[in-house]
C-alpha cells in the first residue's frame, strides 16, 4: 500500500468532513468517543491502578474496604517483603534470564535458517522449508507431552534438562513463525547486493555477518519483541520443566505464592511482576502496536 | 477485488528456478565443499538441531506414543487404539469437550463484537488516537498469569470482594462468581475477553486504515448515511480479517488452559474442566504416574481438529496478504 493512500485514509474515515460540520453528528460522535474513552480507561487502566494501590495498602484494609484509597496510610513494607523476604528478586532475575536466552536462541536459529533458506538456497532448501512450514499446522498442544519427555531425556545426549534454563531456551528456538518471517524478509532484499559481494570474493560467512545481518535490523527487531514478550508471558511450559523455585520465572512462581503469603505482599508481588512489561509498553508503544497489527496478518 | 473471491493459493509453491539455478551435485566431496555445500550446511545446523530435537522428533513421537503404553519405567509397548478408546470412554472427556465449546461460544458472544465496535468508533477519533489505542492495549501487556490471579481476587465471593463491593454500590447483592457452577465459566470468559480484546482492536484498526477512502466518497455521492456506509462498505471490506480473527479465536479458545487451571482448577464440580486441562491431568496430575498414552491420544484428536482450522486460516491469510 502506498504512503499517500494511508494519509488519505487518515484525512477521512467513515464519517465525512461534511458530516463533521453537522452539529447533531458532531455531538453524537464526541459523546460516543467520550463514553468510549471512559470505558477504556476504567477497564484498561482501572484494574492496574487498583493493583498499584493494593500493593501499597495494609492487608486488612484491602480485605475490609477494597475500594477505599489508602484509608490507613501507605504500607511500603509489602513491596520490601515481597522483594527481599519472599525473594522475588530471584524469580525476577530468572525471568530476565529466560527472556534473554530465549531471545538469543530464537535470533540465532531464525537468522541463520532464514539466510540459508532464502539466500544460500542449497538444493534441499525446498524440502526443509516445507518441513518448517509444516510445523505451523501442528498446534503446540500436541508437543506438550512428547516435548516434556524429550527434555526429560534428550535424544543422543541422554541428559535431562529439567530445572535448567536450556529446557525453556532451546524449544523456544523451534519457532516456524520466526523462520518464516525472517525468510520472507530476506526474500525481498535486493539480490544484486549479494551477487556483487560474491564477485568481490566475500565468503558465505562474510556475506551473512557484514551484509545480511546489518540489513535485517527491522525484522530482527520484530522477532525480538515477539520473543521477549512470549518468554515473559509463558506459563505452562516453564511450569512443567522448571520445578525448583530457585530457577522459576515470576509467572510460574506467583500461583504457588497465593496460598502461602500475606495478601498485601502477594498483591505487591503481582504488581512487581507486571511493572517491567507495562514500562516497556509505555516506552516502545509504537513497536508493540505495530507488532500487534502484524500479528493479525501472519501469526501462525 | 476482495479476499474470498480469489482462489486460495498453494501452500508452498514449488520453485523451479531454485532447482535449475543450482549446479548438479558434484560427485567429489572436495568440489562440494569448494562450491559452498559445507558452509550452507553449517548455517542450517542451528535450525536442524533445534527443530529436529524440539519440534520434528516430538511431533513424530506424539503419533507413536498415542498408540503406546508409556510409563517411563518399562519399555513402551504398542497397544493399538486402546488409548483412544480409553479417552473416548472417559466420562470427563464429554464434559471437557462441552465445557470447551461453551467457553468458545461465550468468548465469541463477549469477545467478538466488542473489539469490532470499539475499533470502528476509535477509527473515527480525530485527536489523541494514540491514547485510545494505548488504553485498549494495556491489559494485553499484563502477564497473563498476573491478570488471572488479579481477577481471581476481584472475583472474591464475600460481600467485601472487589467486584461485589462495586455491585453493592449499585444495589446488587454479592455474586458467587467463580465458586458457582453456572457463573464460573462466564467469569473466566469475562477475564479472557478483558485480557485479549486489545490485541483484536489493534488488528481491526490496522485493517480499517486500509479501507480506501474513495469508497466512502462514492457512497456519499449516492447519499449513503453513516450506518449504511458501515454496513455496505466498512464491514464488507473487513470481512477477510473478521474471518481470520474468528478462526484465530476458535483455535485459541479450543486450547484454553490458563484460566480454568488458575481460576478454578477445573471446578466447581468439573464445570470448567477443558480439553487441555484434561490432557494436563492425564499426563501430569495423575496419582498413578503420567498416562502419557491417553494424554497424547487426546492431544492428537484436538490437533487434527485445530490443523483443519489452521489450514483454512493459512490459506485465507495468504490470499489476504496478497491483496
Amino acid at each position: 500500500m502506498s504512503k499517500t493512500k494511508i494519509e488519505d485514509a487518515e484525512d477521512r474515515g467513515i464519517v465525512s468532513v461534511a458530516d463533521w460540520t453537522k452539529p447533531r453528528i458532531r455531538r453524537t460522535m464526541r459523546a460516543s468517543h467520550a463514553v468510549l474513552l471512559v470505558v477504556l480507561a476504567v477497564s484498561g487502566l482501572g484494574p492496574l491502578l487498583w493493583l498499584g494501590k493494593a500493593a501499597l495498602t495494609p492487608t486488612q484494609d484491602t480485605l475490609r474496604t477494597p475500594l477505599a484509597i489508602f484509608p490507613n496510610g501507605i504500607e511500603w513494607q509489602n513491596v520490601v517483603t515481597a522483594w527481599s523476604t519472599i525473594h522475588l528478586d530471584v524469580q525476577f532475575a530468572n525471568t530476565l534470564w529466560v527472556a534473554a536466552g530465549s531471545w538469543a536462541v530464537q535470533i540465532v536459529v531464525a537468522t541463520t535458517a532464514g539466510y540459508a533458506l532464502s539466500i544460500l538456497r542449497p538444493k534441499y532448501a525446498g524440502v526443509l522449508n516445507a518441513l518448517v512450514l509444516g510445523t505451523l499446522f501442528v498446534p503446540s498442544v500436541v508437543l506438550l507431552v512428547p516435548l516434556y519427555l524429550t527434555v526429560l531425556d534428550v535424544p543422543f545426549v541422554g541428559i535431562s534438562l529439567i530445572n535448567t534454563f536450556w529446557a525453556v531456551w532451546l524449544p523456544a528456538g523451534a519457532s516456524a513463525f520466526n523462520v518464516l518471517l525472517v525468510k520472507r524478509f530476506f526474500d525481498n532484499l535486493p539480490r544484486e547486493v549479494f551477487e556483487a559481494a560474491r564477485t568481490d570474493g566475500a565468503s558465505s560467512f562474510r556475506l551473512f555477518w557484514s551484509i545480511v545481518l546489518p540489513m535485517s535490523k527491522p525484522i530482527v527487531g520484530v522477532v525480538s519483541v515477539f520473543a521477549i514478550i512470549a518468554a515473559w508471558k509463558d506459563f505452562l511450559w516453564p511450569s512443567l520443566v522448571l520445578i525448583d523455585p530457585m530457577v522459576q520465572p515470576l509467572s510460574v512462581r506467583l500461583p504457588a505464592l497465593q496460598q502461602s503469603i500475606e495478601l498485601g505482599v502477594y498483591l505487591a508481588a503481582l504488581a512487581i511482576s507486571s511493572i517491567i512489561p507495562i514500562l516497556l509498553f509505555l516506552v516502545f508503544q509504537r513497536m508493540f502496536l505495530r507488532g500487534a497489527g502484524l500479528g493479525g496478518a501472519v501469526k501462525g | 477485488m476482495t479476499v474470498l473471491d480469489e482462489r486460495p493459493s498453494v501452500v508452498d509453491p514449488p520453485q523451479p528456478a531454485a532447482a535449475t539455478r543450482q549446479r548438479r551435485r558434484p560427485a567429489n566431496p572436495r568440489t562440494w565443499v569448494r562450491n559452498g555445500g559445507l558452509s550452507n550446511l553449517l548455517f542450517l545446523v542451528p535450525m536442524l538441531l533445534i527443530f529436529g530435537i524440539f519440534s520434528w522428533y516430538p511431533i513424530v513421537q506424539s503419533f507413536v506414543m498415542s498408540f503406546q503404553k508409556t510409563n517411563l519405567v518399562t519399555a513402551p509397548t504398542f497397544v493399538g487404539l486402546d488409548n483412544f478408546v480409553k479417552v473416548l470412554q472417559d466420562p470427563l472427556f464429554l464434559t471437557a469437550v462441552q465445557n470447551t465449546v461453551w467457553f468458545a461460544v461465550l468468548a465469541l458472544l463477549f469477545g467478538y463484537p466488542i473489539p469490532l465496535i470499539a475499533a470502528v468508533l476509535m477509527s473515527e477519533v480525530r485527536r489523541a488516537k494514540g491514547l485510545f489505542s494505548a488504553l485498549a492495549y494495556l491489559p494485553v501487556v499484563v502477564p497473563p498469569v498476573v491478570a488471572v490471579l488479579l481477577w481471581k481476587f476481584f472475583y472474591d465471593a464475600s460481600p467485601t470482594g472487589v467486584f461485589n463491593s462495586i455491585l453493592a454500590m449499585v444495589g446488587i447483592g454479592p455474586q458467587p462468581w467463580i465458586q458457582s457452577i453456572t457463573a464460573a465459566m462466564p467469569s473466566l470468559v469475562l477475564e479472557a475477553t478483558w485480557a485479549g480484546a486489545g490485541g483484536t482492536i489493534i488488528i481491526y484498526l490496522a485493517a480499517l486504515t486500509g479501507v480506501a477512502p474513495e469508497l466512502y466518497d462514492a457512497a456519499e455521492v449516492d447519499g449513503a448515511s453513516i450506518w449504511r456506509k458501515i454496513w455496505h462498505i466498512t464491514l464488507p471490506q473487513l470481512r477477510g480479517i473478521l474471518l481470520i480473527t474468528l478462526i484465530l479465536q476458535v483455535i485459541g479458545t479450543a486450547q484454553v488452559f490458563l484460566e480454568p487451571f488458575l481460576f478454578t482448577a477445573g471446578g466447581p464440580a468439573n464445570s470448567t474442566i477443558t480439553v487441555l486441562l484434561l490432557i494436563y491431568r492425564y499426563a501430569f496430575q495423575n496419582s498413578l504416574g503420567g498416562d502419557y498414552g491417553a494424554a497424547t491420544a487426546l492431544s492428537l484428536m484436538l490437533a487434527i481438529f485445530l490443523a483443519v482450522l489452521s489450514v483454512v486460516y493459512f490459506r485465507l491469510t495468504k490470499s489476504w496478504s496478497q491483496n
